[in-house]
């Protein structure tokens, strides 16, 4: 808790490290494989509590993935963990390994989006929700805090299928109210709102909840829905959104085409067509710079996202 | 281990009526690569007849040993032994690579009893196996896992990293078997992208390394015994292999890696494999060499 009573911020990747331990301690099935990164995507905590269910593959996220399809096959439920680029580095073994082979994998990749900061492109997850949500069974899910992650991860153990959850490096500040549960495949209307409907997923859904709170004292009434099961997408609350507001304004730390954008015109185009700005990032590298910078740099940050927003409604 | 005289009698009689079977199923489709899964075939023989530990009837007995066919092209083979085994009926094997049959051109793992594992982008089926293989061994090691893998295919690097990892975990119930029939797509495999000395690197990877004719049964089943009696270490077999094997037309040649034989050459294959059948006396009724899992 912070001194004002808010909840304090927690990264995703930590909210996931910190329910893989648990849910261990209930299911034996579970055992988690990573690539010399565990510091990093916050399996470490999983690899002391059991190190004979822990396997770190090395460098050779190919051979990782093949192995956790194996593991899979064979009865176990496998955490299978990376940074997000460097799974979609391997397409092709999470393709057919890990989908066609009808394994139950739970590919972790974190350190999507600009958020990671610093690091730049070469690290950053921007392609992976394009590249996921292309492939036949598998889900996708993308947390936007503690809660939502701690209830992500917990379903995850039960999902059949194959599954990708995307984790970040930055805190996210708490969005959900306690007692949240966890309902795959469904979004959740944070605030309600008439003259457009803000659409976003994990790290960008705190931003998106401020640029309302902003819009509103322009006199702007935005609906914000989170949507943290991309695929399959809520096509139900989106096309309500759709009919009722008008405008979709997508936001997302992810490139603009084929991510949560891409889904939610997908969606919506046959059963909803509605105007749809999607807002990410637009179809470039992303940089080094601190987080924040470059939150402002895309208009990912309150500010940024309001003022999309505003010109969207006024028409430019 | 020896296998007696009649077991061996009957394999080496059944691996012309596979090897016809496979060759048919290829023809009606039209496609396929009979190279590579005439090369194979006496090893599959031996594991699904001799090695394995197999219920057909129970194609999901959870203590069932597991084989991952990683040259996943040479599937009509896999095909052809399960149906012999008893996996499914052999009437099944003409519908190979057609509309609707679950017996995909490339291995589908969730359309066919038998089939472990999803194969076709090679290099991938070796990480497979040593996951099967970790498994195992967290649950009481009561399976063991065999891999195949082509010598063409050990040209990928996840081979490599496969290779150096299923060593790391003491994976003494994984036995990866390399198919060297020496030829690939585009060529013979030295002239493409050398990976000789095979038998040394993977020693030096810290695997046991055993080198056998492929199509020598006993050599082939006694590789198998020595793998299982090794302990601490997985092993690697380096099945010395002919490309085509069995039908002299096809016999170390490139033309036959991918494409199917026509009428008059299937004609033509399954004449000379009935003559070189004819020439085994069939074994007395006592054989051993029942339908399926000698340590069963
Ligand atoms: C990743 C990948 N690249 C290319 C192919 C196409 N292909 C199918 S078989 C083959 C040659 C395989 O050679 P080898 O492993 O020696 O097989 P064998 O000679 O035993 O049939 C190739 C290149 C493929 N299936 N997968």
């Amino acid at each position: 808790m912070a001194g004002d009573g808010t909840p304090a911020a927690v990264a995703s990747r930590d909210a996931f490290g910190d329910a893989l331990v648990r849910l261990g301690e209930i299911h034996p099935e579970v055992v988690v494989l990573d690539a010399d990164l565990s510091e990093s995507t916050r399996t470490r905590k999983f690899a002391k509590k059991f190190p004979e269910r822990f396997f770190d593959m090395g460098i050779a996220e190919a051979n990782m993935l093949g192995v956790a399809a194996g593991l899979s096959l064979a009865g176990k439920t496998p955490f299978c963990c990376s940074f997000a680029c460097f799974i979609t580095g391997r397409f092709d073994q999470v393709r057919m390994s890990i989908c066609y082979s009808a394994t139950n994998v739970r590919i972790v990749g974190s350190h999507c989006g600009v958020a990671i900061g610093e690091d730049g492109y070469s690290q950053m997850g921007l392609e992976d929700i394009a590249l996921m949500r292309a492939l036949p069974t598998m889900s996708i899910i993308q947390p936007a805090d503690e809660l939502e992650t701690a209830g992500a991860v917990e379903y995850l153990v039960e999902h059949k299928g194959p599954a990708f959850l995307r984790t970040t490096r930055q805190k996210l500040d708490r969005v959900n109210k306690d007692g949240y549960v966890f309902q795959f495949g469904k979004g959740v209307m944070l605030a309600d709102g008439k003259d457009l409907t803000i659409v976003a997923t994990g790290g960008t859904v705190g931003p998106a909840l401020k640029a309302a709170a902003l819009l509103a004292k322009d006199g702007v009434s935005a609906r914000v829905i989170n949507i943290h099961t991309i695929k399959p997408i809520d096509v139900d609350l989106l096309a309500k959104a759709a009919r009722e507001t008008k405008r979709i304004l997508t936001v997302e730390d992810h490139q603009i085409t084929g991510g949560l954008g891409g889904a939610v015109c997908e969606a919506l185009a046959d059963r909803e067509p509605v105007r749809v700005r999607r807002h990410g990032i637009p179809d470039v590298f992303g940089e080094s710079g601190t987080p924040e910078a470059l939150y402002q740099h895309f208009k990912l940050d309150a500010a940024g996202i309001a003022a999309v927003a505003r010109d969207f409604v006024a028409g430019r | 281990m020896t296998l007696d005289g009649p077991t061996l009698t009957t394999l080496r009689r059944r691996a012309f009526d596979l090897r016809i079977d496979n060759l048919t199923a290829i023809a009606a489709a039209g496609s396929g690569h009979p190279g590579g899964t005439l090369s194979a075939m006496d090893i599959l023989q031996t594991l699904f007849f001799v090695e394995m530990r197999q219920r057909p009837a129970e194609p999901h007995w959870p203590e069932r040993d597991r084989f991952v066919l990683s040259k996943g092209h040479a599937v009509p083979a896999l095909y052809t032994v399960l149906a012999h085994s008893g996996y499914f009926s052999r009437d099944l094997l003409p519908t190979l690579r057609h509309l609707g049959s679950p017996l995909q051109g490339h291995p589908a793992d969730f359309l066919l009893p038998g089939i472990e594992a999803s194969t076709g982008s090679l290099g991938q089926g070796f990480s497979i196996g040593i996951g099967m293989a970790l498994a195992s061994k967290l649950d009481g090691d009561k399976f063991r896992t065999y891999v195949m893998i082509g010598d063409g295919e050990s040209q990928e690097g996840q081979i490599w990293e496969a290779a150096m990892s299923a060593p790391k975990y003491n994976l003494d119930n994984l036995c990866v078997i390399l198919d060297h029939n020496k030829i690939q797509l585009d060529g013979s495999v030295v002239e493409i992208m050398n990976i000789e000395p095979f038998a040394d690197k993977m020693r030096a990877f810290n695997w046991n390394v055993l080198t056998i004719d492929g199509h020598d049964y006993q050599q082939i089943a006694g590789a198998f015994a020595e793998a299982r009696a090794t302990k601490g270490k997985p092993t690697f077999i380096v099945a010395q292999t002919i490309k085509g094997k069995g039908v002299s037309f096809m016999e170390g040649k490139v033309a036959w890696h991918g494409v199917a034989p026509n009428k008059d050459q299937l004609a033509a294959a399954v004449a000379e494999l009935r003559a070189a059948q004819a020439l085994i006396e069939p074994a007395d009724q006592g054989g051993h060499s029942g339908p399926v899992g000698g340590n069963a």
